[in-house]
């Protein structure tokens, strides 16, 4: 069973890596739902800088780390846009999961696998871990 | 380069609010630990990381909606089928915190803002849906696939709300708020019927391969007494 879980764990990452790594190319450009609707009543020309009108983004402040190296879905220094989109996506694919499973992983119910009712008092584990030799 | 920006980014709401709703989204997260804990074991652990990285790449992939707007999964009601409302929101929230902090998408100072529409709201309210409907549907595909839809299309809307909500309390512009609330809750029920097509597929693919794996099916499809059905909290121990 634990390797029948590990053989699906790597089929839905790799799922998960083509569509961030290859399928992302393809996705739609124009802007989200609620970008859109925090443009609306405002002009821009054509490098995107607000020119008139009232709308959400007028007060908008650019992002903490927007000198981020995978700012924007993208990896800087890669000029092709097919690739940098790509694998920036797989990057963040892993590392998502990375810190996703690590975080959960370590949160989890110690003890017996769980089926159905078991003993474990979730309190228990936050004693630290069984006493060595003793 | 504002095309790929796809959550509240900073200066929409203004600081005092965005401060409050990170101490929001702090409390709600604990609280989801906690609860959460109860859900997690050895075989929930790494699904819950790939139900995150699954989000990740799915959110990448808007699609059309209107002309010249589109859309993206949220991810909240998928979560919850999969891995169940407390680790779902976590799941949804480590996404959010990984897109924010590496791929400056979403400001920090939003950070808590958008955790609590889409991890939070987003999540809970998919999973209300998914605990109502799938008492009453049949127990086949097309009832998971049906569940899973009207969850997703209510949970987009819902989280949208969540914005309009936090705008009325700290937007930046003198804009009006119905008109917001309005056009944000049309478009999100675009978006949540596209969400809702990717969150039915994907759900019964997995039920199809690995029933074992799908949270709400091991919750719901239990045979227990009339008067055992489950709460959302107990974390099997009745």
């Amino acid at each position: 069973m634990r390797r029948r879980l590990g053989w699906f764990l790597a089929a839905g990452l790799l799922v998960a890596a083509i569509l961030a790594g290859v399928v992302s190319n393809f996705a739609a450009s124009s802007p989200d739902g609620l970008d859109a609707t925090a443009r609306e009543g405002c002009t821009f020309d054509a490098d995107d800088t607000i020119t008139g009108g009232t709308c959400m983004l007028q007060k908008e402040r650019e992002h903490e780390l927007a000198d981020s190296p995978l700012a924007d879905y993208g990896i800087r220094g890669i000029d092709n846009e097919f690739l940098s989109t790509g694998l920036s996506g797989v990057l963040g694919v892993l590392l998502t999961f990375a810190i996703g499973a690590g975080v959960f992983w370590l949160l989890r119910r110690r003890g017996r696998p769980a089926d159905g009712a078991d003993g474990t008092d979730p309190a228990e584990a936050d004693t630290g871990p069984p006493a060595r030799g003793a | 380069m504002n095309g790929v920006a796809m959550h509240i980014a900073n200066g929409i709401v203004d600081a005092r609010v965005s401060a409050i709703f990170a101490v929001v989204a702090v409390v709600a997260l604990a609280i989801c630990v906690w609860r959460g804990r109860a859900d997690l074991d050895d075989r929930l652990a790494p699904m819950a990381g790939l139900v995150a990285a699954f989000i990740f790449a799915v959110q990448m992939l808007n699609f059309g909606v209107l002309p010249g707007v589109s859309g993206h999964l949220l991810g909240g009601a998928l979560a919850a089928l999969l891995v169940g409302p407390w680790v779902g929101a976590l799941c949804v929230a480590t996404v959010l915190a990984v897109q924010a902090l590496v791929f400056s998408d979403g400001g920090l100072s939003a950070l808590g803002l958008n955790i609590t529409n889409m991890a939070v709201l987003g999540t809970a309210a998919g999973y209300l849906l998914v605990a109502g409907l799938l008492r009453v549907l049949p127990k086949t595909a097309r009832g998971l696939a049906v569940t899973a839809f009207v969850a997703s299309v209510v949970s987009v809307v819902v989280a949208s709300q969540g914005f309009v909500l936090q705008y009325a309390l700290g937007g930046t512009t003198e804009l009006s708020l119905p008109a917001i609330a309005g056009t944000l809750a049309g478009v999100h029920t675009l978006i949540g019927i596209g969400e809702g097509l990717i969150t039915a597929t994907t759900v019964v693919t997995v039920a199809k391969v690995r029933p074992d794996l799908v949270y709400a099916l091991r919750r719901f499809r239990r045979p227990t007494g009339p008067a055992a059905a489950p709460a959302p909290v107990a974390g099997g121990a009745v």
